[in-house]
């Protein structure tokens, strides 16, 4: 199982320069809006023109522009999950899944009756995609797809159109139906959450690039790139200066940080997740960092802290058992940073 | 009351076939001239679409003399390319039924053209990229799911083509000329006959025109209520 990707691709105020290999059945893309994500995805499925591509999956060269190999979409075996579905709007539930099946007349009603079976599509077959829900729709576009057999199965992020209660389950439902299926997915999105729990494999882009690639949970564990570590909802990103191997200090928190193991030499930022910080009542110790309250948004069942302290803000994220506890002892009066959740960026 | 009745009795009702007959052929042909038209517009680059859309879109701004000019400009005998069709393939266009055929098709046209334009516009281009990436040819994916997608805008625009048509005068009157029985359209006829200030009879060839236009944009209406009424669109 493998894909090969190479892309270069000058528009007019944008540049995209993607370049990877994986080898995993489930990829996840993550990145910012704009970066380039959806597009790199038409340019696998083949539905948009690239100056320089070198597609590969499976062995198979979908498209190289240095031996002017380029193979139509229709010829990729791609399956494609738009953003909004695509399901054809003048066409039966039926007829959609029967979209991609060649073959006699026979043959494709038999795949379509299996996966209308599979996914659990009984008694919706003459519908239009107009009268179904948003779940519902999801599940014919992925029929509509495995009826083609694909090679590879695209997710241009499936489940932002949707209610946020229903955005869960159908991310659930999305990963259990597709677990049997043997082909590489590239699940593309910009929500951690959802890339984190469907992918093994983890791109981060940025701008048009590749900025990190690795394994999805080392990636959240040590997300290496200011950008990667935005991406994997790390809050509180600020620029350090080193002062030994051992020692370093943050301007922007006045905060000098003694660490354990050596700093990386070309670590120039550290990242701090907001649920980490420590927190301290009484006399501001060297380690500590001072903050006081600027303001703070209440959940059900967490509070998020925002606190000036000397010239960038902190953002802490607090449950619910230790805020009753400030209810006692009154807001700290600083935070400490506990060294082995620090973040080494660069 | 009795003056209609004896007006209907002794109509000439050839000014009625021509028209329909015109309406229905040049409705035809725009149909698919304005589809084709259209979906090479929408497929062009910035430019060559600015100067295209132009072009096709001229006949309808213009006054239909203007185009009336050109096209005897273009098939008259006394033309080179006029010429050439008589003497290699003995078609005659100006005073004959194909001359009433042409300017209306001309003048009709870019109703039906700007209308598949505008609804194709319309349609989302994911659904086309879906359908090549599920290994549908091009031609199906344009014609069983960008025109039913575009349903609404292709049969107005139809519709509109279909109405334009029937009422062409300007132009038709140019190259075609008012020969009853022949080229004599209702709009002719009706011009002809205020002429003659017969405004009775002239009444009665409003009311007939108004009648068709009505009916068959109602039966349109209906027919294209019921196909769409399922289809949500965004």
């Amino acid at each position: 199982m493998s894909i090969k990707v190479r892309i270069n691709r000058n528009l007019k105020d944008f540049h995209l320069n993607v370049d990877f290999e994986c080898n995993s059945d489930r990829i996840g893309i993550l990145g910012a809006s704009g970066c380039g994500k959806t597009m790199t995805l038409k340019e696998i499925a083949g539905v948009e023109d690239a100056a320089d591509v070198y597609i590969e999956v499976n062995g198979r060269v979908y498209a190289d522009t240095a031996n002017k190999i380029k193979l139509k979409p229709q010829e990729r075996r791609v399956g494609f999950v738009f953003q909004n579905y695509a399901l054809f709007p003048t066409w039966t539930v039926e007829q959609n899944i029967m979209a991609g099946i060649k073959g006699g007349k026979e043959e494709r009603a038999r795949i379509c009756r299996d996966m209308i079976i599979k996914f659990e599509l009984n008694g919706l077959e003459k519908r239009l995609p107009g009268e179904l829900s948003g779940g519902q729709q999801q599940r014919v576009a992925l029929a509509r797809i495995m009826a083609y057999q694909p090679e590879i199965i695209l997710l241009d992020e499936p489940f932002s159109a949707l209610d946020s209660h229903l955005k869960d389950r159908l991310n659930q439902e999305m990963i259990e139906l597709l677990s049997d299926y043997q082909g590489i997915v590239i699940l593309v999105s910009h929500n951690r959450d959802e890339i984190y729990r469907f992918s093994k494999e983890l791109l981060v882009m940025d701008q048009g690039q590749v900025v990190l690639n690795g394994d999805t949970k080392a990636v959240f564990e040590n997300p290496q790139k200011v950008a990667a570590a935005r991406l994997s909802g790390c809050k509180n990103i600020v620029r350090i200066e080193r002062l030994s191997n051992y020692m370093y200090y943050i301007p922007d928190w006045d905060v000098k940080v003694s660490a354990q193991g050596a700093v990386p030499e070309d670590c120039e930022y550290i990242g701090y997740r907001a649920h980490d910080f420590v927190p301290i009542w009484g006399e501001v110790r060297e380690s500590g960092i001072a903050v006081d309250l600027k303001s703070v948004a209440e959940f059900p069942f967490e509070r998020k802290y925002f606190l000036h302290s000397k010239s960038e803000d902190i953002c802490w994220f607090v449950q619910r058992d230790m805020w009753k506890a400030f209810d006692e002892s009154g807001m700290p009066d600083a935070l400490e940073l506990r060294e082995d959740k620090v973040l080494y960026l660069n | 009351m009795n003056a209609v009745g004896e007006i209907l009795e002794n109509l000439d009702w050839s000014p009625l076939i021509i028209s329909l007959k015109t309406g229905v052929v040049a409705t035809f042909v725009s149909f698919f001239l304005g589809i084709f038209a259209a979906r090479k517009v929408v497929k062009a680059g910035p430019r060559v679409k600015a100067v295209v859309d132009g072009i096709l879109t001229l006949p309808m701004v213009l006054p239909p003399t203007v185009a009336g000019f050109f096209l005897l400009l273009l098939f008259s005998k006394r033309r080179p390319f006029g010429e050439f069709l008589f003497t290699n393939f003995d078609i005659k266009i100006v005073q004959t039924w194909t001359g009433c055929i042409i300017a209306a098709t001309v003048i009709a046209f870019p109703l039906m053209y700007r209308n598949a334009r505008a609804a194709f516009e319309q349609v989302d281009v994911n659904l086309i990229h879906a359908g090549r990436t599920l290994g549908m040819s091009e031609t199906k994916i344009f014609w069983t799911v960008v025109i039913p997608a575009a349903g609404p805008g292709v049969v107005s625009g139809t519709i509109l083509t279909f109405a334009r048509a029937l009422g062409e005068y300007g132009a038709t009157s140019m190259l075609a000329g008012n020969i009853p029985g022949k080229t004599g359209t209702i709009s002719q006829r009706i011009a002809m006959v205020i002429q003659d200030g017969d405004y009775l009879t002239a009444g009665v060839w409003v009311v007939i025109v108004m009648i068709i236009a009505f009916v068959i944009i109602f039966i349109m209406n209906i027919f294209t209520g019921s196909k769409m009424k399922n289809v949500k669109r965004w």
